[in-house]
C-alpha cells in the first residue's frame, strides 16, 4: 500500500512529537522530533504545514507552507512520517490549487473568508464525489504497475485513465467494479490482495517512473507565428522566456496555455500576481480549446502560489504542477507544463537556503541552483510509459533575471538545459513590438527534429521560407547600422527594398497582439501563408528593380501595406489569395 | 505582564534580550529606557531563552537597565470609519490634535494574502484626466501602478493630481451616488517636511482630507518605523474597501525609503546581502504590500495603489524599480528630458505600461477606437524617437518625407498630447481625439496598427491636406 503523507491521508501522527527551538520567518528548528528529511510535519498549536529540509543531530530544520508570526519556541511540533505528496485522481483539471495543492476554492469556503487563514487543510481532489468508472480489464487478467484498469470522464475533453500505481506488485485481477465511485473505494482487486482505487499519491519530488525517453518528433504547435514559425518547441521539450518585467513573458505562457495544442495544460503562478491568477480563471472557461472547441477550463489544471503566498510553498508549487503533469503523461497525453516565474522558484530557494546559513554561491543562490533546475526540466519529455503508451510533458519557464541581465545565474543555469530560448527584448516591447521575441538571440535546437512534420502536414517548403526570412532579417540588422549612420536614402536601392520586406516580416508576421480575437490564435497554415505573401512580394519587387523600375514606385503600390493587414483577416485565405495576384498585377504593370 | 532587563546586546536598530518564556514572532514589545521613555518594537526572531527585537524608534537611550515587556500580541491597526479626516504618525498616532480614535476593530497588520480564487478581474476604468494616463497607459480600479521618478522631478504634482481629478465615468442611468464612496489613503515614508505640506495643503486647498487618511512618517522620524507605515495604511484601505465598500486610492511616497529601512535592518542584522545590499527577500516583502491591492468577488469596494518611488540614479534596473515592476501592474514613467523641456506632466510614454489597460478600455468601457490609437501612437512615436539620433547626424534633410512627418509627430505627440498641465483635466473623448489630430498628420496607409473601419470613422482627412499643402508652401 501507498503510505506516502498528503493532505488526504489521516493526520495522525505516530512518531516523535518534537519542540519548536526557534522561530525565524518561514524557517522553525526543532528538537526532540524523530523525523527523516522530506518529512511532511505539522508546526505549532496551529497545526501549521512544513516539510524538513534539514537534520543535524538533534536539531530538525522545517520550512513552513504557512505564515509563521505568532508561533513561539516551546510549542510542539508533529511528524506525520511521510514525504510531501500530492492526490492524484479524477478532480484535478478545472481545479486551482495552492502550492501544497490545497484547492483555494475549498479552501475559500472552509475559511469563510477571502483572505488566506492558517492551519486549514484540504485534500487535493475531493473524496466525497462520486465518478463513473467503467473497467477495461475483467477478473482473470494480469496487470502490472502502471498498467491502465479502466476510465473516468473526468471533464468533457478528457477521459481520466485509473492505473495501477507504479509501487505496485502488480498481477492477476480477481474482481472488478463498475459504476459510481468516490476516488477512494477500490474498483480492482488484484489477487495479491492489492486494491486499485482512483485515487494515488505521489511524491512531489521524485519523478514519476517511465521506461524510456525518446526523441520528440512532434512540434507542440502554439498558434504564435514567430514560435511555430522560427523557433519551435517539441512536444516533450524544454524551452525558457526570459526577459525583464513589462516584456511579454505571462502573455506568451496564457497564450500558450490558451492555444497550444496539448491535451492536458498545467499552469503554475510561482511567485507572481494575483490577478493573472484571476484572470486564467475568469477567461479560460469562456475560451475555445481550438483543438476540441470545449472550455479549455476542461483541460486546465492550475497552481497558484502567488508572491504574497508563503514562501516557502512557492518553493514546493514546481514540484507539485509536474507531478501532476507527468501522472497525466502516463495516460498517454501531451502535457504542457507553463512555470511563470522559475526566478521566483530559485529565490525562494535563496531565501531558504540563507535562513539555514548554507554557503552561498553565485548571488546568494544555493550551490545546488543548478542541480534542481537540471532536475526539473529533466522531468520533462517525450517518454514510453510504464504501460505501453506514449506521453509527453513539455515545460516552458518564465525566467525574471534583475534588471533585465540575462548574465544572471538563473538565466544562465536554465539556458544550460532548455532547448528552446526565446528571449524577451524590453527596446522591442517598448515600441509595443509584441511578441517582443528578439529574433535574433532566440533559438530553438527543435528545428530539424520538427521539420518533417511541418514539411508533411504544412507545406514541402516550410524550412525553405524560414530560411529566407532569416536571412532577410539578419540581412535587415547589418543594414540597419549603417542607416543608423547615414539614413535610409543613402543606400543603394536594392538594400533599401530589403529593408523594406523585413518591415513587413516584422510588422505583418512577427508580430501578434494577443489580445486581439482573430489574430491571438494563427493556426501554421496561415502562419505559412502570410510568410509565403510577403516572399511574393520580395520577388516581384526585386524582378521589377531589376527591370529598371525605381524603387518608390515598387514600394508605394496600393496592395503592399495590406501585407500587415493577413493577420487580422477572418477569412485569410480569400484575402491571401486576392492580395498575392493584386501584388504581382500591380508591380508588373510597372514595367 | 511580565518585565526583563536582560538586554544582552543593542545594535542599530535591533535589541537581544534574554527571556524565560515562550516568546511569538513578530509580538510587539515596549522598552523603557532609564530615562522613561518608551519604545516600541517587534520580535524579529524567537529562539529558545533569547529574542531579537527591531526596535522602531531608534535604539538611541537604550542600555542594559532598560526593562522590556512583552505585550503578546502582534502589531495592530485599530480601524473605524472615523479614520476618514485624520492624520497621523507613521506609528499611527493622532498628531492632528483630534479626538481620540475609538476602534471598530483592531486589525493585525501584516494583512493575510487574498486567495487569488477570491479576486476580481480588475477592469474598470478610470479616468485621471491625464492623457499620457487615460489614453496610453490607463488606470483600472484596483490596480497598483507605480509612479517611477528621479528625484526632483515633479511625482508630487501627478500624485495629486491623480487623487484629484480620478473618477469612474458612470454609465448612463446609474446614480451619482458613488462618488461619496471614494477615500484616499497617504503613506509618507521618509519625505521632508516641505513635501509633506505640499500634500497636506492640497488636500485642504481642495478638501479632499475630509475622504482621506494620512500616515506621516518624515525624513527625521525613525527609519525603521518605514517599515510599518505603509502596512498600516494598506490594513485601513482594506478595512474601508472591503468592509465599508470604498474605492480607495492608496498613496504611498517614497517606496525607495521603506526599502532603505529594510537594508538598514537587513544589515543590523548581518544577514547575507543580496543585489546592492538590499536583503534577498525584498521582492517577498515588497509583494506583501503590493499585492494588497485589489478587487474581491462580491464585494463592492477596491483598493488601487499608486506607490511613488525615486531611482537611484535615475536608473530602471536598480533593485527597488526592477523588483517592484516586477510585481506591480505596469509602471508610469517620470523623464528627466521631458521636464527639462517643460513638458507636465513629464511622462515617457515608451517605458510606461499598464497590464490591466487592455481589459479596461475598448467598447462600453472608454472608446472601440482606444486600443489601436494607443497601439498606433506608441509605434509612431517610437519611430519618430528613434529618427531623432539619426537626425542628429545627417540632419532633417537626408531623411525622406515619411521620416520627417514621424519627427514631427514625436514632437506634437510630446508638445500636445503630453503636455497638459497639473491643472487640466481631460475627458477619455477630449484624449483620444487629440490622439485623432494627431495621427491624421501620417498618411493613412501608415496606420497599419488601427482597423480600417475606424480610420475611415475618425481620420480627419482636411489634416493631412492641410500638412500636405504647407509642405508644398514651404518646399517652394
Ligand atoms: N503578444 C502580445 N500582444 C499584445 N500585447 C502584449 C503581448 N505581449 C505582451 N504584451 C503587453 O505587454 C504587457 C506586459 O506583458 P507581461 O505581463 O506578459 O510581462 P512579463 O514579462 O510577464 O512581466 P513581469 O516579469 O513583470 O511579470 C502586457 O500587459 C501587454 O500590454
Ligand atoms: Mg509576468
Amino acid at each position: 500500500m501507498s503510505e506516502h503523507m498528503s493532505q488526504a491521508s489521516e493526520t495522525e501522527t505516530t512518531e516523535g512529537t518534537g519542540r519548536i527551538k526557534s522561530v525565524s520567518g518561514p524557517v522553525v528548528k526543532a528538537v526532540d522530533l524523530d523525523a527523516r528529511m522530506n518529512d511532511v510535519v505539522y508546526v505549532g498549536d496551529e497545526g501549521l504545514m512544513g516539510e524538513v529540509i534539514e537534520i543535524e543531530g538533534d536539531v530538525t530544520t522545517i520550512q513552513v507552507y504557512e505564515e509563521t508570526s505568532g508561533v513561539a519556541p516551546g510549542e510542539p511540533v508533529e511528524n506525520t512520517g511521510e514525504p510531501l505528496s500530492v492526490d492524484l485522481g479524477p478532480g484535478m483539471l478545472d481545479a486551482i490549487y495552492d502550492g501544497v495543492q490545497r484547492p483555494l476554492d475549498v479552501l475559500e469556503e472552509k475559511m469563510d473568508s477571502a483572505f488566506l487563514d492558517r492551519g486549514v487543510d484540504a485534500p487535493g481532489i475531493d473524496l466525497e464525489k462520486e465518478w463513473e468508472f467503467t473497467p477495461e480489464v475483467e477478473a482473470g487478467d494480469t496487470v502490472e504497475a502502471g498498467d491502465i484498469v479502466g476510465v473516468v470522464p473526468e471533464t468533457v475533453t478528457i477521459d481520466h485513465k485509473v492505473m495501477v500505481p507504479p509501487e505496485y506488485e502488480g498481477g492477476v485481477v480477481e474482481s472488478v467494479e463498475e459504476g459510481k465511485f468516490t476516488v477512494d473505494d477500490p474498483v480492482v482487486t488484484l489477487e495479491n490482495g492489492e486494491e486499485i482505487a482512483m485515487r494515488q499519491e505521489w511524491p512531489v519530488r521524485e519523478q514519476r517512473p517511465t521506461v524510456e525517453k525518446r526523441t520528440p518528433r512532434t512540434p507542440l504547435v502554439s498558434g504564435q507565428r514567430i514560435l511555430d514559425g522560427l523557433f519551435p518547441i517539441a512536444k516533450g521539450g524544454t524551452a525558457a522566456i526570459p526577459g525583464p518585467f513589462g516584456s511579454g513573458k505571462t502573455v506568451t505562457q496564457h497564450s500558450l496555455a490558451k492555444f497550444a495544442d496539448a491535451d492536458i495544460v498545467v499552469y503554475v503562478g510561482c511567485g507572481e500576481r494575483g490577478n493573472e491568477m484571476t484572470e486564467v480563471i475568469e477567461d479560460f472557461p469562456e475560451l475555445e480549446d481550438p483543438k476540441t472547441g470545449n472550455s479549455l477550463m476542461a483541460r486546465t489544471s492550475l497552481i497558484a502560489n502567488t508572491s504574497n503566498m508563503p514562501v516557502a510553498a512557492r518553493e514546493s508549487c514546481v514540484y507539485t504542477g509536474i507531478t501532476i503533469a507527468e501522472y497525466y503523461r502516463d495516460m498517454g497525453y501531451d502535457v504542457a507544463l507553463m512555470a511563470d516565474s522559475t526566478s521566483r522558484w530559485a529565490e525562494a530557494m535563496r531565501e531558504i537556503s540563507s535562513r539555514l546559513e548554507e554557503m552561498p554561491g553565485e548571488e546568494g543562490y544555493p550551490a545546488y541552483l543548478a542541480a534542481r533546475l537540471a532536475e526539473f526540466y529533466e522531468r520533462a519529455g517525450y517518454f514510453e510509459n510504464l504501460n505501453g503508451t506514449e506521453g509527453s510533458v513539455s515545460a516552458i519557464g518564465a525566467v525574471s533575471p534583475p534588471g533585465g541581465d540575462f548574465s544572471e545565474p538563473v538565466t544562465q543555469n536554465t539556458l544550460r538545459i532548455v532547448k528552446t530560448f526565446w528571449a524577451l527584448d524590453a527596446d522591442l516591447a517598448e515600441r509595443r513590438h509584441f511578441p517582443a521575441i528578439n529574433w535574433n538571440e532566440s533559438y530553438s535546437l527543435y528545428q530539424d527534429q520538427l521539420d518533417p512534420w511541418f514539411e508533411e502536414n504544412v507545406a514541402e517548403d516550410w524550412p525553405d521560407k524560414r530560411q529566407w526570412a532569416v536571412d532577410v532579417l539578419d540581412e535587415e540588422g547589418e543594414l540597419q547600422e549603417i542607416v543608423q549612420l547615414v539614413g535610409k536614402d543613402a543606400l543603394p536601392e536594392d538594400q533599401q527594398l530589403t529593408l523594406e520586406v523585413a518591415r513587413y516580416l516584422r510588422e505583418g508576421y512577427l508580430q501578434q497582439n494577443a489580445f486581439i480575437d482573430v489574430d491571438m490564435y494563427c493556426p501554421p497554415e496561415k502562419t505559412y501563408a502570410i510568410l509565403s505573401t510577403i516572399q511574393t512580394y520580395n520577388d516581384e519587387a526585386f524582378d521589377a528593380l531589376d527591370a529598371g523600375v525605381p524603387i518608390e514606385d515598387i514600394t508605394s503600390i496600393d496592395a503592399a501595406p495590406k501585407l500587415n493587414r493577413i493577420a487580422t483577416q477572418e477569412d485569410w485565405e480569400t484575402f491571401v489569395d486576392e492580395l498575392k495576384s493584386d501584388i504581382t498585377e500591380q508591380i508588373r504593370s510597372l514595367y | 505582564m511580565k518585565e526583563y532587563q536582560t538586554i544582552t546586546e543593542v545594535s542599530g536598530p535591533l535589541v537581544f534580550a534574554e527571556v524565560d518564556e515562550p516568546i511569538g514572532c513578530d509580538e510587539m514589545v515596549e522598552i523603557e529606557t532609564p530615562s522613561g521613555e518608551t519604545k516600541r518594537g517587534q520580535v524579529l526572531e524567537s529562539e529558545d531563552g533569547i529574542v531579537a527585537i527591531q526596535v522602531f524608534e531608534g535604539t538611541t537611550g537604550i542600555d542594559r537597565n532598560a526593562s522590556v515587556r512583552f505585550l503578546g500580541e502582534t502589531l495592530k491597526m485599530p480601524v473605524t470609519e472615523d479614520l476618514l479626516g485624520r492624520v497621523m504618525d507613521g506609528s499611527g498616532n493622532p498628531i492632528d490634535g483630534g479626538p481620540e480614535i475609538v476602534p471598530d476593530e483592531r486589525r493585525d497588520i501584516v494583512g493575510a494574502a487574498i486567495n487569488p480564487y477570491s479576486r476580481e478581474y480588475p477592469e474598470d476604468f478610470i479616468q485621471t484626466g491625464v492623457s499620457a494616463i487615460d489614453g496610453m497607459n490607463t488606470l483600472v480600479r484596483g490596480q497598483k501602478l507605480p509612479i517611477f521618478s528621479g528625484s526632483g522631478l515633479p511625482h508630487n504634482d501627478l500624485a495629486l493630481q491623480i487623487a484629484r481629478q480620478a473618477t469612474v465615468p458612470e454609465e448612463e442611468g446609474e446614480g451619482d451616488d458613488d462618488e461619496s464612496e471614494f477615500a484616499v489613503i497617504f503613506g509618507a515614508m521618509g519625505i521632508t517636511q516641505e513635501e509633506a505640506n505640499e500634500f497636506m495643503d492640497d488636500f485642504e486647498r481642495t478638501g479632499a482630507l475630509e475622504r482621506s487618511v494620512v500616515f506621516m512618517n518624515l525624513a527625521d522620524d525613525p527609519a525603521v518605523e518605514r517599515t510599518v507605515t505603509p502596512r498600516l495604511a494598506l490594513t485601513t484601505a482594506e478595512y474601508l474597501a472591503f468592509d465599508k465598500g470604498y474605492h480607495v486610492l492608496v498613496v504611498l511616497t517614497d517606496m525607495t525609503n521603506y526599502c532603505e529601512a529594510l537594508r538598514e535592518i537587513g544589515a543590523a542584522r548581518e544577514e547575507v546581502p543580496g543585489r546592492r545590499g538590499y536583503p534577498g527577500y525584498m521582492y517577498t516583502d515588497l509583494a506583501q504590500l503590493y499585492e494588497r491591492a485589489g478587487r474581491l468577488k462580491d464585494r463592492e469596494g477596491s483598493v488601487t495603489q499608486i506607490p511613488i518611488l525615486t531611482m537611484p540614479g535615475d536608473d530602471d534596473t536598480h533593485p527597488i524599480p526592477d523588483l517592484t515592476g516586477y510585481i506591480t501592474e505596469g509602471q508610469i514613467m517620470m523623464d528627466r528630458p521631458l521636464h527639462s523641456q517643460g513638458i507636465k506632466p513629464p511622462v515617457n510614454v515608451l517605458p510606461s505600461l499598464s497590464r490591466l489597460m487592455d481589459d479596461g478600455i475598448g467598447e462600453g468601457l472608454t472608446r472601440a477606437d482606444h486600443a489601436d490609437v494607443s497601439d498606433q501612437m506608441y509605434a509612431a512615436y517610437a519611430e519618430g524617437e528613434d529618427l531623432r539620433d539619426l537626425v542628429n547626424i545627417v540632419g532633417r534633410e537626408a531623411l525622406s518625407e515619411r521620416d520627417n512627418k514621424y519627427l514631427d509627430f514625436a514632437d506634437a505627440f510630446e508638445e500636445e498630447f503630453v503636455q497638459q498641465g497639473f491643472d487640466t483635466n481631460r475627458t477619455i473623448d477630449e484624449t483620444i481625439e487629440l490622439g485623432w489630430d494627431l495621427l491624421s498628420t501620417l498618411p493613412k496607409t501608415e496606420l497599419n496598427r488601427v482597423d480600417e473601419e475606424l480610420i475611415e470613422e475618425h481620420y480627419r482627412e482636411d489634416a493631412s491636406a492641410v500638412d500636405a499643402e504647407a509642405e508644398e508652401v514651404s518646399a517652394d
